[in-house]
């Protein structure tokens, strides 16, 4: 039963975020700007060479949902504090991980479109081809936004509380994510090269043990964190 | 330590040496009051005297410092989510999405407090907003922000109002609104505690005063001279002050 009572608040918490964002349009547009153009500076960047644009691609897809989910992670609790909603959400009887749930889905969901845009975007900026591997580098884009995005939900929250959020979240956030990120680019990279040596296993285990791990604290955790 | 108690059994508040400080600073210094069900009390007191500060304390917003209190006897810490259950808390900001329309809003509280959409519904007829239920919320006059939230809280049937200036920006209509759904809340068996500055406004509802001041509160016969044209307050119930 409260199992049930938490899913379909954590649902409400989901659907309440989507919503807001499908109708403002706001912050969609203005992350998926951001990580477009992250991606051509890459390209300017790099020049005419085709191999270096190659092997910088990983890393400029996972670098651009970066920068772009945390625009999105700051501005989902930025949506809470105005008008004082935050104070309305906390005050809504049942356990507080539910709420934590709901964000972590809306941010998923967001962060998902977000990294398939980038991802086409990559494709056609880097002329990089569907490798024959995508089945894997489709479960490795699954396993690092929710790793982004369990941690930039949990970060924001606590940054939420905070006058500079929008400096402290970055600062909490970027070394965190330094495993998730590693991981991704260097899967992303061995899937992109055809992963004749296999390495992507190694890398997707780690992704696989990190959201396990983050996923299972950042729960247990944000009680403590939204508590004023 | 002066200490507010009333005769009722059954208590709605029980205060008992709350304190709570920002920094080196003490904003409340020793709250000590009961409030008994059936009973509605308006809470007076200077600006910075703490009065939006217990408020929030009472509802689990934040924390005491120091001294306990409960809620229809849960504690405000141990037993947070019970006083959630139990008090509904009317901030002096709506608390709204301003991209949801506003039955949006009153159904998406009602799923977080478990009750059916349709009584979102019936409560946006009875503050008088079904007419623009299917509009956006960003287009609201700060009056119709006001019931949109107290709709909220008709949804929610707290046995505890805790109203933090619930007067600001209503009309007449509004106002009569408002002290409609505490006198609901008090036939119940409920209670009220409402922070008011137009004391003239909570007057039909309210039977008793406390005022705050320097962090304590302290019982009051009536409300502030300068509001002695209006009239005196309601009959109290019995309050005793030791």
């Amino acid at each position: 039963m409260a199992f049930r009572d938490d899913w379909m608040r954590a649902r409400a918490v989901a659907w309440k975020d989507l919503t807001a964002e499908r109708r403002s349009k706001a912050g969609f547009n203005s992350v998926a700007a951001l990580g477009i153009t992250i991606l051509v500076l890459f390209g300017f960047a790099l020049g005419p060479d085709a191999e270096a644009i190659r092997a910088a691609a990983p890393g400029a897809l996972w670098l651009a949902a970066l920068f772009a989910g945390v625009l999105a992670f700051n501005r989902s609790y930025q949506v809470e504090l105005e008008g004082g909603a935050l104070d309305a959400l906390l005050l809504f009887p049942g356990s507080r991980r539910s709420l934590f749930a709901g964000k972590l889905l809306a941010n998923f969901v967001f962060v998902l479109l977000l990294v398939a845009i980038v991802v086409a975007a990559s494709l056609v900026l880097f002329h990089v081809a569907v490798p024959p591997t995508w089945p894997a580098m489709l479960l490795v884009i699954f396993l690092g936004a929710v790793g982004l995005t369990t941690l930039g939900t949990f970060y924001a929250a606590m940054a939420s509380r905070s006058r500079a959020r929008e400096v402290l979240l970055p600062l909490l956030l970027f070394p965190m994510l330094v495993p998730v990120l590693l991981a991704a680019m260097e899967a992303t990279k061995a899937l992109l090269a055809g992963d004749v040596m296999r390495d992507a296993r190694a890398w997707i285990s780690l992704l696989v043990a990190y959201d396990a791990i983050f996923l299972s604290a950042t729960f247990l955790a944000f009680d403590a964190v939204i508590e004023a | 330590m002066i200490r507010v108690t009333s005769d009722s059994a059954d208590l709605a508040i029980d205060a008992r040496m709350l304190a709570r400080r920002f920094g080196a600073r003490w904003v409340l210094r020793g709250v000590s009051f009961t409030l008994g069900a059936g009973e509605a009390a308006g809470l007076v007191g200077q600006n910075g005297s703490g009065k939006s500060t217990l408020l929030r304390v009472l509802c689990t917003l934040i924390r005491p410092s120091t001294g306990s209190a409960s809620v229809f006897g849960a504690d405000l810490v141990r037993e947070a989510d019970l006083v959630r259950e139990a008090a509904g808390f009317f901030s002096p900001v709506p608390g709204v999405y301003d991209d949801l329309t506003a039955r949006e809003n009153v159904r998406f509280a009602a799923t977080m407090l478990r009750r059916p959409a349709a009584d979102a519904d019936s409560s946006l007829e009875r503050v008088g907003l079904s007419h623009v239920a299917d509009d956006r919320v960003r287009g609201f006059s700060s009056g119709m922000l006001r019931r949109l939230a107290l709709a909220r809280l008709i949804v929610q049937q707290p046995r505890l109002l805790l109203l933090d200036e619930p007067y600001n920006n209503l009309d007449t209509e509004g106002i009569a609104l408002l002290n409609d759904a505490i006198r609901r809340t008090l036939g119940r068996g409920g209670a009220a505690l409402v922070v008011v500055h137009d004391v003239a406004s909570a007057m039909p509802v309210v039977g008793r005063w406390l005022a705050l001041r320097e962090g304590r509160v302290e019982a009051i016969a009536a409300p502030p001279p300068v509001l002695d044209a209006i009239g005196p307050p309601s009959p109290s119930p019995a309050v005793a002050v030791r």
